[in-house]
């Protein structure tokens, strides 16, 4: 896929006037939801994540944006007021309802260091994460991944095959990204409904051992 | 998809939606707490309340409402405590944020319970 997340966004009808897209994503949860939980996918400009979202996710991917203020970065602030910057920063999201009270929601994510200061409050109380990555550019994850561990967030990662060439196998990537053992590594490709799942089914099943395990 | 850049828009306009308010660090909102509207709009309301209310007749979590009226999620919290504080809103808050567990991993791990539910409800998609 040679396109970018921002273009994956380009869906047939997209240019369709608003009230057609109102109803594009019209469909309201039930009065019985009552939870709302959280699952990062992050990954490098372009990898899929957008894509991934969508092709699991009950309505078409929406997109929004958040205000990021640069002088509220807490690492060299002395207590001195430095000049605030306010940045706007875009990101994507998808939503599946689990059963009637809970509403799992995606969140697609870049994963480039300017970004980290929105994510680190974004996404406090995540489940997990999911690092989606391209074999041929393995070190736009090495940040994302730091991060994680940093943050003490769980993640698996998931190397995104969309274009059927011959790649490296899992266990090079899991060596080239310095992943523990335990962090599962898999197979995915984005664009596929099922494939998406099974990612997210992966990185559930790894969370229950984990806890099995404390 | 036609999304309109904040970047682009008069930062005025964001600034007259909230008065120039700001949440501070008591903020009641995760990106994902669904609010339900416990009223119906009234006449006179300013514009963004009133259709948070009519979006907000089926739970919506904060990020679709952010969304839908394509605002940013800081200003929408703004307007959506505003609601709060009339009883023109309820918040669902989301389960609580995954423990730290103890041992070496030290990993944010959440209830095993809640990982069940959300297993069952992958596995039926």
């Amino acid at each position: 896929m040679a396109f970018s997340d921002s273009d994956a966004r380009v869906l047939p009808g997209a240019s369709a006037p608003a009230d057609a897209r109102a109803l594009a994503h019209s469909r309201a949860l039930p009065k019985s939801a009552r939870h709302g939980l959280k699952v990062v996918i992050l990954g490098g400009f372009g990898v899929g994540k957008t894509t991934m979202v969508g092709s699991v996710s009950e309505i078409r991917p929406l997109s929004t944006e958040e205000l990021m203020t640069e002088a509220s970065r807490g690492i060299d602030d002395g207590g001195a007021v430095r000049d605030k910057t306010t940045t706007t920063v875009a990101f994507d999201f998808g939503r599946i309802s689990l059963d009637a009270a809970n509403v799992l929601y995606l969140f697609g994510a870049p994963g480039q260091e300017r970004f980290w200061y929105l994510w680190d409050q974004l996404f406090a109380g995540s489940l997990g994460a999911v690092v989606l990555v391209d074999t041929r550019r393995l070190k736009d994850s090495w940040y994302a991944i730091d991060r994680l561990e940093h943050h003490r967030m769980p993640f698996v990662v998931g190397v995104n095959r969309f274009d059927g060439r011959a790649q490296p196998p899992a266990a090079k990537v899991r060596e080239a990204l310095a992943l523990p053992g335990e962090v599962p590594v898999v197979d995915c490709d984005a664009r596929a409904r099922e494939s998406a799942k099974q990612v997210l089914i992966t990185l559930v099943e790894y969370l229950t051992t984990l806890s099995e395990q404390r | 998809m036609n999304r309109r850049s904040i970047d682009r828009e008069a930062p005025d306009r964001l600034y007259t939606v909230t008065g120039g308010r700001v949440l501070g660090d008591d903020d009641p909102f995760d990106l994902v707490s669904l609010i339900v509207a416990e009223r119906d709009p009234a006449p006179g309301m300013q514009s963004e309340h009133a259709r948070i209310l009519v979006l907000c007749r089926a739970p919506m979590a904060v990020v679709e409402v952010s969304a839908e009226l394509r605002l940013p999620v800081s200003v929408v919290k703004v307007l959506l405590l505003d609601l709060l504080d009339t009883g023109g809103i309820t918040v669902r808050h989301p389960l609580p944020a995954p423990a730290r567990a103890a041992g070496p991993s030290g990993l944010h791990l959440p209830d095993r319970d809640v990982l069940r539910q959300v297993l069952h409800g992958l596995q039926r998609l």
